[in-house]
């Protein structure tokens, strides 16, 4: 009985690892495809990736979409940090109900109606203040919105299990509260600082529905380059494009995967260290 | 203690409050007074609520008739029930997948364990409209699936999955079930083993403990990867517009349709302000009476 019951979980965890895997390994290998042909193997080539290089909307679309996904990412880490810092270690101040709800929202809030009411808004703002054009302000605009939701999460969790005596026994040595969060805890936090710029820069990169309602005519992040070709059909230099930034992201993501593992332990054995 | 952060508080808290107030909260405000406007030929395309009559009196002009347009075509209710009955069996069958693979994980040694679940993360991270893109290579009617299928003899002609509700259903558990797998994990792995031996000593089945003892224990899991599958899923544009066909009509598609396809703007800010009331809005309590529960 047991053995046949791990057999079936672990049949089920093969297959759904296929499932997942599968689209991606078939698109990566098809992106190697001679043929122009989806469904015939035409011999391996790697003419679609020097195709990539000679288009330039996708080259640009590309550029602009890594612009707004740093700014975005980089603006939402300090605005989302500064949240998470008020909600841990302010347990009471006016506003303090409306900031949690105004945190967590935009991670339930389906991104069809946040793209429609923030739209609405920049239109709003710019008949009353001439201000912001609809390009690249407004899609890092309305990115950092969504982004800083997902770092206060993760820097919450973080800051509530940091050790808090820490920072105080600075502030008893001397040192100022902000010198105290700098030099302490800030290094406790670092690895989910870490993450979640990681995490708001793909969000950001990845976006299309937010993107596709408040960005201009003259502004195309590369998500709405790739929907509008794929709407058209399957072309093969998108599967090459697909594969660049598949492994990009993979290897992006493993890299920070190994050197936070390798930070992590370095700090248990000082921790080792320090306590002999 | 905390009196020494007094003077610096408000620097840390209202920079994040006033950005999320202004870009977050304030835009359903306008969102709102739109939708009780009306089209027009003209940049941004509505009316204003408050103008200036032919005697130069300030007037109040409100229109209730995007919302009683919304009740009268039946396509918004459709889209509606659509999305909801979508997402609903969706989450059942990432639950069905996904609890077996949590198990397996959570069974396995430590040293497997974080390569599984590096591999069950990975896919989160890459894009998801490639990777919908990606589904659509398979299922296709020349895709690999039907190749690989007809070339077996299992069928005779391409299956066709593309276009239809079924491929929503693939896209949406292909896209979500990450997220099912992850809070189901750290349920079971935290599970008490010593439990389950102790059913056996009592004389209780596999199957009668797991009932009895782990199902129960990992109910909180069930809940939150439910949560994090449904709500995503029920909002969703991208799988039924790419992967979808012309029943498919989701109100995130229904709601782009009408933006950019009739650049109807009043009537696409009442559907958003009453997919908030009737979507967004029983989740968010749902949300708050549970977390309560759980401090209480």
């Amino acid at each position: 009985m047991e053995r046949g019951s791990s057999a079936v979980l672990i049949s089920v965890l093969c297959c759904g690892i296929a499932l997942l895997y599968i689209p991606i390994v078939t698109l990566i290998a098809y992106s190697f495809n001679a043929s122009p042909l989806v469904n015939v193997w035409g011999g391996f080539s790697t003419a679609w990736y020097a195709e990539l290089l000679h288009n330039r909307q996708l080259l640009a679309a590309a550029l602009l979409s890594f612009e707004v996904a740093v700014t975005a990412a980089t603006a939402a880490l300090v605005l989302g940090t500064l949240a998470a810092v008020a909600l841990v270690r302010f347990t009471r101040f006016p506003g303090r109900f409306l900031l949690t709800g105004m945190v967590n929202a935009p991670l339930v809030m389906p991104e069809i109606i946040t793209g429609i009411t923030q739209l609405l808004l920049f239109v709003s703002m710019l008949q009353l203040f001439a201000w912001p054009h609809r390009g690249f302000t407004t899609i890092v605009l309305s990115h950092v919105v969504f982004c800083s939701a997902y770092v206060t999460i993760t820097v919450q969790s973080r800051l509530q299990s940091a050790d808090r005596s820490l920072e105080e026994a600075a502030m008893d040595l001397g040192a100022s509260p902000a010198r105290a969060f700098v030099d302490i805890t800030l290094p406790i936090i670092a690895p989910a600082l870490v993450s979640s710029w990681l995490l708001s820069f793909t969000l950001s990169l990845d976006d299309l529905v937010i993107s596709s309602f408040v960005s201009g005519p003259s502004a195309s992040t590369l998500p709405m380059v790739i929907y509008s070709k794929v709407k058209l059909g399957v072309s093969p230099d998108i599967n090459a494009l697909a594969s660049l930034i598949i492994a990009a992201v993979g290897a992006c993501v493993l890299a920070a995967g190994v050197m936070m593992r390798r930070a992590e332990r370095r700090r248990v054995e000082e921790i080792q260290l320090a306590q002999r | 203690m905390r009196s020494t952060w007094r003077p610096g508080r408000w620097l840390i808290i209202l920079p994040p409050f006033a950005f999320l107030l202004i870009f977050f909260l304030i835009p359903f405000a306008f969102a709102l007074k739109i939708s009780f406007a009306e089209t027009a030929a003209r940049v941004p395309p509505f009316t204003d609520l408050l103008a200036h009559g032919p005697d130069h009196h300030l007037r109040l002009a409100v229109s209730f008739g995007n919302y009683r347009y919304l009740i009268t075509d039946e396509i918004y209710g459709y889209a509606y029930l659509y999305s909801l009955r979508t997402a609903f069996f969706s989450t059942l069958i990432c639950l069905a997948l996904g609890y077996p693979m949590a198990y397996a994980i959570a069974r396995s040694s430590k040293a497997v364990q974080g390569i599984l679940l590096l591999i069950i993360i990975l896919p989160f991270w890459t894009s998801f409209l490639l990777r919908v893109y990606a589904l659509e290579g398979i299922i296709r009617d020349n895709g690999l699936l039907n190749s690989v299928l007809l070339r077996l003899g299992l069928i005779e002609h391409p299956l066709r999955i593309m276009r239809t509700s079924v491929a929503v259903y693939l896209g949406i558990i292909y896209s979500y079930l990450p997220f099912m797998v992850l809070p189901l994990f750290a349920t079971l792995e935290k599970l008490d083993r010593t439990l389950l031996e102790a059913a056996a000593d009592l004389g209780s089945p596999p199957w009668r403990a797991f009932l009895d003892v782990t199902l129960p224990l990992s109910l909180p899991g069930v809940i939150a990867g439910s949560m994090l599958v449904f709500i995503p899923a029920v909002g969703e544009f991208v799988i039924p517009s790419l992967l979808g066909g012309p029943n498919s009509l989701m109100i995130g598609r229904v709601l782009w349709d009408e933006f950019f396809g009739n650049h109807d703007w009043p009537v696409a800010s009442a559907v958003a302000i009453a997919s908030l009331v009737l979507l967004v809005g029983p989740i968010a309590l749902y949300q708050y009476y549970s977390v309560r529960q759980l401090e209480s």
